[in-house]
């Protein structure tokens, strides 16, 4: 299968699957504000769904790199710039109340205005970092 | 009572378990998508990738515009589902939705999200394939994901002066 069509039908999954959490637990599938609120000093006193969502989201990536280790791909960059990148994604994220899958599919398919603003910032942003930063180390 | 009692568990854990159905399948979405290889998606968000010169009003060869589809794809499937579930009854297991009700575009947005794709453009991940790279026992998705709780952390460490703020998008 081509890689576009691998892409369509992950995208497809990962719609259906944040359709199936809002069906369920009427709740939006953004990653990063799931993580975020089992953290201090949130703590959301409904961590039931949240652990079990992150857990189903683990052993997936656990199970799925076994499967197909290909899919989980290289780092292309040095350790302390995988660290500096991981700082940013928390920090901006939290700041921003949601990241790719919060406001990008979430957000965009609700028509929401700050989604939208929020994905055009980040699609501009994360394209002129990988414009500079380049696909090597 | 004692099979009410345990009706009500039964439903409890159905409901989780649908919660962690629903994190597997978003998880295994991500991996068949591509966007837990960090130089494919940098490959994406570098439109210029692989630039030497005019090719052409196809643009750049070396750039792969795929994981457009990975958005494509999720959007479309939410946006139908999404049309379904607010017209239909409550949610199988909450009261009711429980959707974002800001407006509201403010500089913490815009900044926010400006931060995140920096990283996502430097690093190559987002939280989710991150979380998924960490579980598959990649070194980068481990520090990756290391480095985003204390990033996380720390945007919120000031929050323990002011008054709550909400997580949703």
């Amino acid at each position: 299968m081509s890689t576009a069509l691998l892409a369509l039908l992950g995208g497809v999954m990962i719609g259906g699957a944040a359709a199936l959490l809002l069906w369920a637990h009427g709740r939006i599938a953004g990653i990063s504000g799931i993580l975020g609120s089992l953290l201090p000093p949130t703590l959301a006193p409904d961590r039931g769904w949240r652990l079990a969502f992150l857990a189903g989201l683990l052993v997936a990536g656990a199970l799925g790199a076994r499967l197909a280790p290909a899919a989980i791909g290289a780092s292309v960059r040095s350790l302390p710039l995988v660290i500096v990148a991981g700082l940013l994604v928390g920090f901006g994220t939290r700041l921003g109340n949601g990241c790719t899958s919060g406001h990008g599919v979430c957000g965009l398919a609700r028509m929401s205005t700050r989604s939208a603003v929020a994905v055009a910032t980040f699609l501009a942003t994360g394209a002129i970092t990988a414009w500079i930063a380049g696909a090597g180390s | 009572m004692t099979s009410v009692a345990a009706g009500s568990v039964r439903r409890r854990v159905i409901a989780i378990v649908v919660a962690a159905a629903a994190g597997a399948l978003f998880g295994a979405g991500l991996l068949v998508s591509g966007m837990t290889q960090p130089a494919k998606v940098i490959g994406f968000l570098d439109v210029t990738h692989g630039w030497h010169g005019w090719h052409g009003w196809r643009g750049s060869p070396g750039w792969d515009p795929s994981l457009a589809f990975v958005m494509g794809g999720a959007v479309a499937v939410y946006a139908l589902a999404y049309r379904r579930i607010r017209r239909g009854p409550a949610p199988r297991f909450a009261d009711r939705l429980h959707l974002p009700t800001r407006r509201d575009i403010d500089v913490p947005l815009v900044a926010g999200a400006a931060l995140f794709g920096v990283g996502w453009g430097l690093g190559g991940l987002c939280p989710g394939p991150a979380l998924v790279a960490a579980a598959a026992g990649s070194t980068t998705g481990l520090a990756f994901v290391a480095a985003m709780l204390v990033g996380m952390l720390v945007q919120r460490a000031p929050a323990r002066d002011r008054s709550r703020r909400t997580g949703s998008p």
